[in-house]
């Protein structure tokens, strides 16, 4: 067996020559999928547990406070004790609901958050798909988990829940736009959709250095229209828990509200795998050209460690967002999509198109 | 490979949910109050029905979001080229985005990116 940190490709190479000498190469299909489905089943629960801990924790030293600190040393077994609870709550069927639609919304934001994660390069090798239009890909399956929201605000049959979600439709279709141009912008320095190949586009200076201050740009808008689509403060319209209750989740109880809520996580790190991936060069390490010694040490660090630092970091800075900025009422929150970030977004996709014409890019 | 993957993907989601949805079935108490079942609307019995007309103002956002996502379709092949079609491809894309600029620019000056 070859197992290396540094290149899963061999790995899954290894894992399929075994599986092909034991069985027929269908039955060999059969449970490489099951596996990858398995894999990808186990990161997704780890890591929607570990961002509900660190968000609470974030939220804790901003407001100078402890956080969870009984269950486990440090809280650490909080979210899992909370997600046990939550799964012996009672699923409250309400009256006159739309019943069908009601069940099928968590389906949706999960099948959603799971499409996507699939395309998301963590480290050389270690994807389960690698589209050659996996950035068009990712905009569009994260795009689809609004679909879920607008169905469990219709379908709850309150008042409050049908407010939260046409907000969350408004402002998840606005900043949609953001979020699409943000990457165009970088698909032009880049020259290519395929993710594998963006990151490997990086490897003498990540995007972010490499398109200076387009790049810059795009950045900025992209964290704010990521922060907006994953309906997180300070853009928390679709829930403003001082307003609607809990917006169009208000009537889900048990372990259907806790999909939404690990939607929501998912959504969020996925947001940040793709800024990670599409700025700071994804599991590429930190490379200066003609630093052969810098290099060196910069590659002992397996990629996945990169990615996931990268990530969080990322995560971070969306977790200071949210604990810092008040919520913004609807208008300003459009105003703010259509009037500025809108316009000053397609101003620097010409200008990063003019930059990679003339060559002014590293 | 690549499409297999995908509806893997879509069913290993499905699945999660489903068997955590029924697991939860199983083990969670159920009891029964008629109140319990009305919706949470602070407190107050829910009047009229929830399924009514909404602020137009969503739709007429709804339809700008149309026209321009569909811009950023097409933006994505272009971007892609780019650099192999040089100074041909930017002007072309400068002149599509101007037709589109006009597009928001009329719905700025007809207040339709103001919220009321």
């Amino acid at each position: 067996m070859k197992f290396s940190l540094y290149d899963f490709s061999s790995f899954t190479a290894w894992i399929d020559s075994s599986l092909r000498a034991s069985m027929s190469p269908g039955w060999a299909v059969a449970v490489e999928m099951i596996l990858i489905g398995i894999a990808i089943l186990i990161f997704y629960a780890i890591v929607g547990l570990f961002l509900v801990y660190a968000e609470r924790k974030v939220c804790a030293l901003m407001q100078n406070r402890l956080g969870p600190n009984r269950v486990g040393p440090g809280g650490v077994f909080q979210t899992i004790a909370d997600l046990v609870k939550l799964l012996f709550v009672e699923l409250v069927p309400i009256k006159n609901a739309d019943r069908a639609l009601f069940n099928l919304a968590p389906f949706i934001v999960i099948i959603a958050s799971f499409m996507a994660i699939g395309a998301i390069p963590f480290a050389k090798g270690l994807q389960a798909i690698d589209l050659n239009i996996g950035v068009f890909y990712l905009i569009a399956i994260s795009s689809m988990g609004v679909i879920g929201v607008l169905l469990a605000g219709w379908a709850s049959n309150n008042k409050y829940s049908l407010i939260g979600a046409m907000r969350s439709g408004a402002q998840i279709v606005s900043y949609e736009l953001s979020v699409g141009l943000a990457l165009v912008t970088m698909v032009v320095l880049a020259g290519t959709m395929q993710l594998s190949e963006i990151i490997e586009g990086q490897r003498w200076g990540w995007f972010i250095f490499k398109g200076h201050i387009p790049a810059v740009i795009a950045f900025v808008i992209y964290i704010i229209a990521g922060t907006a689509e994953t309906n997180r403060g300070p853009f928390d319209l679709a829930e403003a828990e001082s307003e609607l209750t809990a917006g169009y989740h208000t009537e889900y109880s048990g372990i259907k509200f806790a999909f939404f809520f690990l939607a929501e996580y998912m959504n969020m790190f996925i947001v940040a795998a793709i800024a990670t991936t599409v700025f700071f060069g994804g599991w590429m390490p930190f490379h200066v050209y003609g630093w052969d010694g810098f290099n060196a040490v910069m590659d002992f660090v397996p990629p996945l460690i990169w990615f996931l630092v990268k990530t969080f970091f990322v995560i971070f800075l969306m977790m200071w967002l949210k604990w810092t900025f008040p919520r913004l009422r609807i208008d300003q929150l459009l105003t703010l999509e259509w009037k500025y970030l809108l316009p000053i977004n397609i101003f620097n996709l010409l200008l990063m198109a003019f930059l990679v014409l003339t060559g002014l890019h590293w | 490979m690549d499409n297999q993957a995908l509806v893997l993907l879509f069913l290993t989601g499905a699945i999660f949910v489903g068997l955590v949805l029924v697991f939860s079935g199983i083990v969670a108490p159920r009891s029964f109050a008629p109140q319990k079942f009305d919706p949470y609307e602070c407190g107050i019995p829910t009047k009229g029905t929830t399924w009514l007309q909404f602020n137009v103002g969503y739709y007429l956002f709804a339809i700008l979001f149309l026209v321009f996502d569909v811009e950023i379709v097409f933006l994505f092949p272009w971007a892609t080229v780019m650099k192999e079609m040089g100074m041909v491809a930017f002007i072309e894309i400068v002149v599509f985005i101007l037709i589109l600029g006009l597009g928001l620019a009329y719905a700025w000056k007809k207040h339709a990116l103001t919220w009321e």
